[in-house]
């Protein structure tokens, strides 16, 4: 059903065909790395911009506990502030960590035996 | 420094001349060096790939730091400086939105973007659904988002150099803006987007560079002592310790609360909906290299924005905020003016701090205003032209001399609008583009790419529904008419009253694609959504 609207002349030749593309889909392999790569991404980026939220919520409605000196002059609010600097960083080390990992090499099988044209 | 001293006699009319030209100097520097860089990159753009997408040959790291280049405008540098410098932690709170953004773009965005699409975000958009239709309601909302973005920057570029250079007539501030807008179509017409690229990359390095000698002398200043610097800063601003909390700028009152949170939506959804931080990614050769530039670009962003708190705060502690004001009342000079404070008020090394910091401020509005313009063109050439009213039968000749031909148009649009609002206060248009990618672009993005629902008409009302609340929210809202600080301060029909509409319209966007999808009788594709779930996590017959 999908051949019979083709793009316009997009692809390149050697692109597998629609078929191939569904029988992957389908394929158990790929179903494997879609479920990690999801069960990964999703929930982290869920937790992220929850972890967010929380900052922005705290410094517009939790004025006295943000501006608690912890050493010096450095209150709850730069701590917290910093502390989203490096929650940033770690999540970026740990995505590109995990993906070359876990979703590269099976991404990369999958790709090669499509591409061999098997 | 002199109790005499006044920055808007001595920035705006220039009475120190030397640094005016020492400015113009270094400027000159640069736009003749990124010139031979461009007409180099122009000799070697040969076909469509080289053009859209600088031959696909950019390393990761190459291409991180161009993101950041392009990432990086005027407004992040002289803007949330500013804003610290004059509302303490408030100012913060804007970098923090601003890089958390790109974990969306790492996460969910960067790779399956390069896997499966060529030249442009419609390339994505598109690829399931009735190619002439989404095409053109992505290329509207490409043009829109990057217009607004272009108008903030002309019209900053207009302001820095009057209150800079001395020059305050109306004609030297058109002139400008021209100058801007013709130095933008030379890079983007002859150098395409590989010399877009190095330019971004040169001015990154510039930026970088100039952000950590200031930072490093205000450190130096306190001994590197941040505690201290701190407690300057809340005692030099007048506000005490409330300076160091946040609350100065946003916790006025429940409204100015609210609009906080609607910013901070728009910030950390925006980013991975901005089409000139999209196409960035067709640079590098594969999905892996797409994930290194975010790395990067979140590493380099991430510690320039650590550094724009030594900037503000170190003005703040080293500068009466009076003297801050009256040169600029959004802050805007600060770190200039910081610059000057610190090489000294009237010596030799403050003029040349001064004009250092200043070339590096134009570099930064020229190499995003280039960026922004080869996103337009791009999409225009691309989805528009090609795709659309060619119905994908273009040659490829054909369709790089439209980019070259919207280059132009677009360039000549921005000079146009950009001289009709060169006194209108258009700052609040940079978080509108966000608000706008948030709403329109990011909707859609996600959808396609992870839905396996999604039609056509889902994509339509997502974008176009989008797009149209968040422009008819601001359109109402106080950043138009209503307040001494609106684009038209002596009219008012504004009712909605916050000056972000993210928290509306990027809710409204996402809602959108889900009834549209399910109102509408249209079967999704399943074969070509098949194609698009396999190429953007495998990378299969990725170009």
């Amino acid at each position: 059903m999908a051949t019979e609207t083709p793009p316009p002349s997009k692809t390149p030749a050697q692109l597998p065909t629609t078929e191939e593309f569904v029988a992957v889909q389908e394929s158990a392999e790929f179903g494997e790395l879609r479920r990690s790569y999801r069960g990964f991404a999703f929930p982290l980026t869920v937790g992220f911009i929850a972890w967010y939220l929380l900052f922005v919520l705290l410094s517009n409605y939790a004025g006295d506990f943000m501006g608690t000196k912890l050493f010096g002059n450095i209150n709850v609010a730069f701590v917290l502030g910093l502390a989203q600097f490096l929650t940033t960083f770690l999540i970026a080390w740990w995505y590109a960590r995990t993906a070359a990992a876990k979703f590269d090499p099976k991404a990369e099988a999958i790709k090669s035996r499509m591409e061999g044209g098997e | 420094m002199s109790p005499a001293f006044n920055p808007t006699v001595t920035l705006a009319a220039g009475e120190a001349s030397e640094h005016r030209t020492l400015i113009i100097i270094l400027f000159s520097i640069f736009v003749l060096a990124t010139l031979v860089i461009t007409v180099w990159a122009g000799r070697q753009t040969k076909d469509a790939a080289d053009f859209y997408a600088g031959g696909r040959q950019f390393t990761g790291f190459q291409n991180g730091l161009a993101v950041s280049g392009d990432y990086m405008s005027a407004a992040s540098f002289l803007g949330i400086a500013g804003a610290i410098a004059l509302f303490g932690y408030d100012g913060f709170l804007y970098s923090i939105g601003f890089l958390v953004a790109w974990l969306v773009a790492l996460l969910l965005v960067a790779e399956p973007l390069r896997n499966s699409g060529r030249y442009t975000m419609g390339d994505v958009l598109a690829y399931r659904m009735r190619q002439r239709p989404v095409r053109t309601a992505a290329g509207t909302s490409t043009i829109v988002v990057s217009i607004f973005y272009l108008l903030a920057q002309m019209a900053g570029a207009g302001v820095l150099v009057s209150l800079l250079l001395g020059i305050t007539s109306d004609g030297g501030k058109i002139g400008i803006v021209a100058l801007v807008g013709v130095l933008m179509i030379v890079y983007v017409t002859i150098g395409g987007m590989k010399g877009t690229t190095w330019v971004q990359m040169v001015k990154a390095v510039l930026l970088i560079a100039g952000a950590l000698l200031l930072t490093f002398l205000v450190l130096l200043k306190f001994n590197f002592n941040v505690s201290d610097l701190l407690g300057s800063a809340a005692s030099n601003s007048g506000k005490g310790s409330a300076f160091l909390e946040p609350g100065l700028k946003y916790g006025a009152t429940g409204t100015t609360k609210l609009d906080f949170i609607s910013l901070g939506i728009a910030l950390v959804l925006g980013t991975a909906g901005l089409p000139h931080i999209l196409i960035r990614f067709y640079t590098v050769p594969t999905a892996k290299a797409a994930r290194k530039s975010v790395i990067w670009a979140i590493g380099l962003i991430g510690a320039f924005y650590l550094m724009t708190l030594a900037l503000g705060f170190g003005a703040a502690a080293l500068i009466k905020p009076d003297e801050i004001i009256a040169s600029n009342k959004a802050g805007n000079t600060a770190a200039p003016l910081l610059a000057l404070h610190l090489g000294g008020v009237d010596s030799n090394w403050g003029a040349i701090l001064l004009a250092t910091i200043s070339a590096v401020a134009f570099a930064t509005i020229l190499a995003v205003v280039a960026g922004l313009t080869l996103a337009s063109s791009s999409s225009f050439a691309h989805d528009i032209y090609a795709n659309v009213i060619k119905r994908g039968q273009a040659t490829e000749k054909q369709e790089m001399s439209a980019a070259r031909y919207a280059t132009v148009g677009i360039g000549a649009v921005s000079i146009l609008l950009g001289a009709l609002a060169r006194d209108l206060n258009v700052a609040g248009l940079v978080a509108l583009a966000f608000a706008v990618a948030a709403s329109a672009n990011l909707p859609t993005i996600l959808y396609s790419l992870f839905w396996k629902r999604f039609t056509t008409s889902g994509a339509l009302w997502s974008i176009y529904g989008g797009l149209v609340t968040a422009v008819g929210l601001v359109l109402f809202s106080p950043v138009v008419s209503g307040k001494p600080t609106s684009m038209f301060p002596d009219v008012d029909f504004h009712w909605f009253p916050l000056e972000n509409p993210g928290i509306i319209s990027i809710p409204v966007g996402f809602l959108l694609g889900i009834l549209g999808t399910y109102l509408s009788k249209e079967e999704p594709d399943a074969g070509k959504y098949a194609e698009l779930e396999v190429r953007s996590l495998t990378g299969t017959g990725a170009v």
